[in-house]
């Protein structure tokens, strides 16, 4: 069994394989914060196989839900989920692109209805061209890459 | 319930749908026949950027087919976007009228009201956004002035940035298997990522090279506001304007549009020739629009 750098939890969720640095995005995206109630843990840098380095975020006590962990993808699409339960991993799976998000990336048109004092969220469609993803404004229709530069 | 928010919204039946029907009224539209089977019917137009020709052919259309019409002028909309939400006006107008016609200086302002009316929603232009009534009226003419829509050369010729008739035509046209030459200074070129969308025979052109080979040439204005000097402007705007020389190189059947208002992008003296269309163009806004007004409220 490799070295853990964080100590083991009995319950909750891991994020795993997060780009280096982006720790913090992801737990923007999940709406984590000081109000929230579980312990949050964070690791970064962490040497990697296959990334080099990556960050990893476990939150304990909390099953999130997968629709929640699937807005992750849009800032780190090789994100693996591991559910703990009693110090194991009880499921394990890849987070996967939502179509939809609403709510999360901000549409750089300034005259974009869902920039205005309108009571609205923005909404985005996620697509992918190959390896490249990008999502399209409902609004307007305006394409933006480089998600994570667009997070509200 | 239905809307018209985008010509992406339509699918190639839909839109020919609306194009057979609008044949149909062409002889209302001309006050020929009568017809009024929006009799009881009532119609907002909420106009927040001024408007001339399209809410009047609304207006029209709506009167020739036995309906009503309350015109909300761009300073009274605009004195109430002060006080309040778009979201809220068009709660309350939408308790008023059986449909709403709505400019509005904001992309996507059209679908938001839409997400937000109890009836259907007609985007007349959003800012830099779209302007289907316009797309359709465009195809309309293409095919009655052409006598079919599959197949033809089209060049667009001007402002292909900023003008929202061009990328809605666009759109469209791709369904249509057509070949589409975009003419146009650099800096008012189609932005690149809309470009990267399209499939179809899309293509950069001069306009000296491709003149005798289209069957449309679509002209819009090159706007003095998108450029930093006058000098330039006038250069620019010089070597884009469609004279008579020009037209004696064009295909005889081939016909020339444009959305209007023209400012001197076409010479007076083309508006004699056989090809220029553009006037019966904006006829054909009204009987177009009396397809669209039915479509959404029958
Ligand atoms: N009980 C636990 N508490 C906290 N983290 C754990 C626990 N079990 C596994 N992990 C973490 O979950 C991730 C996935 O674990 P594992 O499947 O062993 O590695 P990998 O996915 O790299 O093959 C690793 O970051 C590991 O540190
Ligand atoms: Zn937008």
């Amino acid at each position: 069994m490799r070295e853990l750098v964080i100590s083991k939890i009995k319950e909750g969720t891991v994020i795993d394989h997060i780009p280096a640095g982006r720790a913090i995005l992801v737990l923007k995206i999940l709406g984590i914060n000081e109000k929230t109630r579980e312990t949050v843990s964070m690791a970064l840098n962490v040497p990697s196989k296959k990334m080099g380095k990556k960050d990893i975020v476990k939150v304990e006590g909390l099953f999130i839900k997968e629709e929640e962990l699937n807005k992750i993808a849009l800032i780190a699409p090789n994100a693996t989920i591991n559910l703990i339960k009693d110090y194991e991993i009880e499921k394990k799976f890849k987070v996967k692109l939502p179509e939809v998000v609403k709510g999360i990336l901000k549409c750089p048109n300034r005259m974009c209805i869902s920039n205005s004092k309108e009571p609205i969220s923005s909404i985005f469609y996620i697509k992918t061209n190959g390896n490249e993803v990008f999502a399209k404004c409902h609004y307007c229709g305006r394409r933006i890459k480089e998600l994570a530069d667009y997070l509200l | 319930m239905k809307h018209l928010i985008s010509i992406d919204d339509l699918s190639k039946e839909e839109i020919l749908k609306i194009l057979d029907k609008a044949e149909d009224f062409e002889e209302v539209a001309l006050g020929l026949r009568n017809c009024r089977i929006l009799e009881g019917k009532i119609l907002a137009n909420l106009f927040f950027e001024p408007s001339t020709r399209t809410r009047i052919s609304f207006e029209t259309a709506m009167k020739r087919l036995g309906g009503e019409v309350v015109n909300v002028s761009a300073q009274e909309a605009s004195s109430m976007a002060k006080g309040e939400t778009l979201a809220d006006t068009i709660r309350v107008i939408s308790n008023y009228c059986d449909a709403i016609v709505i400019r509005h200086f904001l992309e996507g302002a059209a679908r938001f009201a839409a997400e937000n009316s109890s009836v259907p929603v007609i985007n007349a232009g959003d800012g830099a956004g779209q302007h289907p009534t316009q797309t359709l009226l465009d195809l309309y003419t293409i095919r009655k002035e052409c006598r079919r829509l599959e197949g033809l050369t089209v060049a667009l010729v001007g402002d292909l940035k900023y003008s929202r008739t061009i990328h809605s035509l666009i759109k469209a046209l791709t369904l249509f298997n057509t070949k589409i030459y975009l003419v146009s200074p650099e800096i008012l070129s189609l932005p690149e990522d809309f470009l990267e969308e399209l499939n179809g025979d899309v293509e950069k052109a001069k306009l000296e090279e491709i003149i005798d080979s289209v069957d449309v040439l679509y002209v819009t204005r090159i706007q003095k506001e998108r450029f930093l000097d006058e000098e330039e402007y006038r250069r620019v705007a010089g070597s884009y304007r469609i004279t008579l020389d020009m037209v004696k190189r064009m295909k005889e059947n081939a016909i020339i549009l444009h959305p209007l208002p023209r400012v001197d992008e076409i010479d007076v003296r083309v508006d004699s020739t056989r090809n220029a269309r553009y006037f019966k163009q904006a006829f054909y806004g009204v009987p177009v629009r009396m397809a669209i007004l039915s479509e959404v409220m029958v």
